[in-house]
């Protein structure tokens, strides 16, 4: 079987398994807008701090939340699922690519919902025509979280401290997408060039997917 | 053809334990081999082995022509066929879906699945998921894949625990296709009497060493 269509597998069958566990839409949703909600309660009433602290609040906490969507339940095999996957041929690094790509279309979704919800919440001076930017780094943000998550996955699978380790290895390899999301918001509030943060975000997601799909093998060769 | 398996004075250590020592082992095709002995004795290690999953940490050996720990393993994995102690199926899909997956991945069509759920007795249950389905179920869902897989190398791992006279007919008809086919079976349980009615070779493994069995 290609290499495409496991990934196409991979991607079907991981969307319908997060579909009927729910992690994503049913559990870390309805706790990213809570935390979006209780964040500006530390703000008092200045509306215009607020309005102000909106979008950055919205990337911290999406991509803190969408840690939890890159370390989905759906996205782990356990062992023996491993075993059989090596078994059947499947080319590791289109497990990774299959994972990225299921985690990239819920992280949007979830990034797209949040969006919603930060904008009804905190009404913030957003530029004109921010939307198409706005998208673009979003899908940017989404491909690159869920690589970091994936990769961290793969590192840290077999280990019973997973999903704690995971995150500490997503939080600081996150930063450029946390430093490139916010600041091309803010670049367009100010009128100013978004290029260089777009282009941190795509060196980012280009980095992140070489190292996934080079690590592939030896990280599942390893993990037994 | 030739040999399907030949391992040479292979040893494998766990954690910084020693599992497997000094085990030499070759199969031939159409050979059934039975392995019992006590729990951690190494049996399931031995079988990950023969299943190019577990590099060596010492010795050498070629599965299907290909030397252990080396990238040559790669390609001749999906003509090797492992029933593991625990089913490796994902619990949110129900057995059908699991099969499907399963083809797909492998390129094989998934026509084929209906056939094989037909052959293990689970045609009428096989939309009920894995996480819902009885151990019984799950086994027999993993030798419908092994069916349509048809493996040259077949690998059981305590193949007969916890199943019915009738899913142990099934199991038996599998190794005999996979023999008559020309290809090779491992069976490992601490259970001799079962072995003892399938393989053509008994050995027994103790505290990681290959012994005759007696």
């Amino acid at each position: 079987m290609s290499f495409w269509s496991q990934v196409v597998e991979i991607t079907r069958v991981d969307l319908k398994v997060e579909r009927r566990l729910g992690d994503t839409m049913r559990i870390v949703l309805p706790f990213a807008v809570v935390a979006l909600l209780v964040f500006p309660l530390t703000l008092g009433v200045d509306l215009s701090a607020i309005s102000r602290l909106g979008p950055a609040v919205f990337w911290a906490i999406g991509i803190l939340f969408g840690m939890q969507v890159a370390l989905r339940q759906a996205a782990h095999d356990d062992p023996e699922r491993r075993d059989l996957y090596a078994l059947l041929g499947v080319d590791p690094a289109a497990r990774f690519v299959g994972r990225t790509l299921s985690g990239g279309v819920l992280m949007l979704g979830f990034l797209g919902v949040l969006l919603v919800a930060m904008i009804a919440l905190y009404s913030p001076e957003l530029p004109d025509s921010w939307f198409g930017p706005l998208l673009l780094t979003s899908i940017l943000v989404a491909v690159g979280l869920t690589e970091l998550g994936t990769l961290a996955g793969e590192v840290t699978a077999d280990l019973h401290n997973r999903t704690a380790l995971a995150s500490l290895i997503i939080a600081p390899l996150a930063l450029p997408l946390v430093i490139g999301a916010s600041s091309t918001l803010e670049a367009m509030t100010r009128d100013a060039g978004i290029l260089p943060w777009i282009l941190i975000l795509v060196a980012t997601d280009l980095a992140l997917a070489v190292a996934g799909v080079g690590l592939a093998r030896p990280l599942e060769e390893a993990s037994r | 053809m030739g040999r399907l398996v030949d391992l040479n004075q292979i040893a494998v250590s766990l954690g910084g334990l020693p599992v497997l020592r000094d085990i030499e082992l070759a199969l031939d095709p159409g050979e059934t081999l039975g392995v019992s002995g006590p729990n951690g004795a190494g049996k399931t290690t031995l079988l990950r082995v023969v299943a190019t999953l577990l590099a060596p940490a010492t010795g050498s050996g070629t599965v299907l022509g290909a030397e252990l720990g080396t990238a040559a393993v790669y390609p001749v994995r999906r003509r090797i066929g492992l029933l593991a102690h625990r089913p490796a199926l994902i619990p949110e899909l129900t057995l059908a879906e699991n099969l499907r997956h399963a083809a797909n991945l492998s390129g094989i069509d998934s026509r084929k699945t209906e056939t094989a759920l037909r052959v293990v007795g689970l045609d009428e249950v096989s939309s009920r998921t894995a996480a819902a389905s009885s151990f019984g179920m799950l086994r027999r869902t993993e030798v419908a894949r092994l069916l349509i897989t048809s493996p040259t190398i077949l690998l059981l791992d305590e193949p007969f625990t916890g199943l019915d006279m009738e899913a142990q007919e099934l199991i038996g008809a599998l190794v005999s296709r996979t023999t008559s086919e020309g290809g090779s079976v491992v069976m490992v349980s601490h259970e001799l009497g079962h072995l003892a009615a399938h393989a053509s070779r008994l050995l027994t493994i103790s505290q990681g060493r290959l012994e005759p069995a007696l």
